[in-house]
């Protein structure tokens, strides 16, 4: 007779580990510690005190708390501003050390996976460019971008195994008087609230747990290096990034599947510029039909630049179509400042977004005429010239 | 009409020229890492968006690199890469090629051979690497405008409307600019002009649109001349 009970009891049992020594690759940690042992670079090491998360093969990733340099978004800052402005709101109001620097430049791979009217050193040499800039201020790097993200993470691969490349951008940066230096990690700024998420729902002040929500994990973040994506036995059984979804679960949030999880934006770098249909095409049929069919969100968060974009923007033209649309769309940090009581149009900035966030903010209590109208007041003072700029203290009055 | 497979297209495009390409592309200290040959088993497609809107097969064009097709690759050069999203989802390969890896540099030699099917492709496409090349910063909050993304939505209209005072709406210091998206030093923006110079990409973008390139060579030679820098772009 077949043991039923007992394999049930097992199985319960059972829970996925992974063993780090059966990784197919080499650990990028112990290959730049190398190069620094051999005098190719040096490494900037994470600032203590870490967080440390576990990566898709088991091994152990730091996440710095504070003294991060924040390498900053085109899409983001230009286009979705308050998904960083909402990244610097969490790490004042956790009273965090941080630097928000004007020595940095794009890492201009958007333009490169757009347009490749670029190459392997030029890339390298602006990643080495913004890395060296980060180490002379003394504080660590933290990526605002998944595109910057994945890229820089590439840019890593390629340092490692191409002296030739590693010399010609050694050489470049000398030019400018810069050193190789090398960040010990190379860290999202979405790693960083997976890393505090639990500090963040302890200063949680709006209950979000009657919202169910969809995620999307950006392809640049868990596909591109996915070795370096953070992943935990806890979500999804260990077998998908835990990026976001453990946010949202630690905000008491109901985290929804659905069958086209895996799939990307439809971004597409240049289709997104110049080949909209594509883009628009791909993010209805394919991500936010898909999730209302089968997951009936309030609301869809993500975590990169291109995603927050297309996924949002996209739906305005399918409404004409009858599509099955309608779905407020906005990024971990916004979610999170918001969760901790960010004021939606001083912090979050909604209303550079093009879905229409009330009936979610309404559903978690939010007055919304009453919000917008305290924006409005803000600027009205800006127009009238009674104050140069919002303040930091303006969003929390 | 889907892709002509054929060849014929390119018939009277010598032999050994699309081979040079071939090599091109094998030669770059990232091939190696990309392509590893391929079992023609179709993982990447069943993952690619593109694939599901256009003619469009990270399989084939894998094949046709790893099987050293000359012509087959040049049709891929010419018609398909341009479709690619970019996205790496072809990562999963069970193979470890990058199909998307590929294709990048794919993209990069018919860019610095300026192909006329890059040209085309890049069409309309030259403001955003002006910005991205001479500010530092790629989407800038100007850019938004109504008759630039009349799918987006009115927002967009608003958004242009109230520019300036929703920038200065902004808490961050940093984000007080509408042609840049954050506030780029002088001496930074030199050291990218340096970058764009000892790398060779404006030879790059030279061969793809003249016009661009005479425009930045004029924007950033004056600057680096300002700061000190004997550098021209010829
Ligand atoms: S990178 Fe290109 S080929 Fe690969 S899955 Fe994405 S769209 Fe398809
Ligand atoms: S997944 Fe890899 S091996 Fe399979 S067809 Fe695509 S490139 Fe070839």
């Amino acid at each position: 007779m077949i043991p039923h009970q007992a394999i049930m009891n097992k199985a319960k049992d059972r829970k996925f580990e992974r063993n780090p020594d059966l990784a197919p690759n080499a650990d990028y940690h112990d290959l730049v510690d190398q190069l620094e042992k051999d005098g190719e670079w040096e490494v900037q090491r994470v600032p203590e005190p870490y967080i440390e998360v576990q990566t898709k093969f088991g091994r152990k990733k730091k996440i710095p708390l504070q003294t991060t340099w924040h390498h900053k978004s085109c899409g983001q800052c230009g286009h979705i501003p308050g998904y960083s402005t909402s990244v610097f709101w969490i790490n004042r109001q956790l009273g965090l050390d941080y630097h928000d620097p004007t020595d940095q430049t794009s890492c201009t791979a958007w333009n490169y996976y757009a347009s490749a009217t670029s190459n392997a050193a030029a890339q390298s040499a602006v990643a080495m460019r913004n890395f060296a800039a980060a180490d002379e201020s003394g504080y660590f790097p933290i990526i605002h971008c998944g595109t910057s993200f994945g890229h820089y993470k590439e840019t890593r691969q390629q340092l490692i195994h191409s002296e030739k490349l590693r010399h010609q951008v050694r050489d470049v940066l000398k030019m400018m008087g810069k050193k190789l230096v090398m960040p010990e990690e190379v860290v999202h700024y979405s790693e960083w609230i997976h890393a505090v998420r639990d500090k963040i729902a302890e200063r949680q002040v709006i209950d979000m747990s009657k919202i169910r929500a969809t995620i999307h994990p950006a392809c640049h973040y868990h596909k591109l290096v996915g070795e370096d994506a953070i992943f935990a036995p806890e979500i999804y059984g260990g077998q998908r990034t835990a990026i976001i979804t453990a946010t949202l679960i630690a905000l008491g949030i109901d985290v929804k599947d659905y069958s086209t999880w895996f799939d990307c934006c439809g971004f597409g770098f240049r289709h997104i510029l110049v080949s909209r249909d594509f883009s628009r095409s791909f993010a209805v049929q394919r991500k936010i039909e898909v999730m209302k069919e089968e997951a009936d969100p309030d609301i869809l968060i993500t975590h990169d630049t291109g995603c927050v974009t297309t996924l949002d923007q996209s739906q305005f033209a399918a409404k004409a179509h009858d599509r099955n649309v309608g779905l407020p769309v906005m990024s971990d940090s916004q979610l999170a400042a918001l969760a901790m009581g960010a004021h939606p149009y001083k912090v979050l900035q909604l209303h550079w977004h093009s879905t229409d966030m009330k009936p979610f903010l309404q559903k978690i209590g939010i007055d919304t005429d009453k919000a917008w109208a305290e924006f409005e007041e803000a600027v009205a003072k800006l127009r009238s010239g009674e104050k140069q700029y919002l303040t930091w203290e303006d969003c929390d009055e | 009409m889907g892709l002509d497979l054929s060849g014929k297209q390119y018939r009277k495009v010598p032999y050994e020229e699309k081979e040079a390409l071939l090599e091109e592309v094998k030669e770059d200290l990232r091939f190696g890492d990309y392509m590893y040959g391929c079992y023609d088993c179709g993982i990447c497609v069943a993952a690619c968006p593109s694939a599901r809107f256009y003619d469009f097969s990270p399989r084939k064009i894998a094949q046709s690199v790893a099987r050293e097709d000359v012509d087959l690759f040049y049709v891929f050069l010419n018609d398909s890469v341009w479709d690619c999203s970019q996205c790496f989802s072809c990562d999963r390969c069970p193979r470890q090629n990058s199909p998307g890896g590929l294709i990048t540099l794919m993209r990069e030699v018919a860019v610095k051979h300026g192909l006329a099917s890059a040209q085309e492709a890049l069409e309309g496409y030259g403001r955003v690497v002006y910005k991205i090349m001479s500010t530092g910063t790629q989407v800038s909050p100007d850019m938004l405008q109504a008759n630039a993304f009349p799918d987006w939505g009115p927002h967009v209209k608003d958004i242009a409307e109230n520019l300036d005072v929703w920038r200065k709406a902004l808490p961050p210091e940093t984000l007080h600019t509408t042609e840049a998206s954050w506030k780029v030093d002088e001496k930074t923006l030199i050291e990218l002009y340096l970058i764009w110079h000892a790398t060779g990409v404006m030879d790059m973008i030279k061969e793809v649109d003249e016009g661009l390139f005479m425009i930045l060579q004029d924007v950033m030679e004056e600057r680096l001349e300002d700061a000190g820098y004997d550098v021209t772009f010829d």
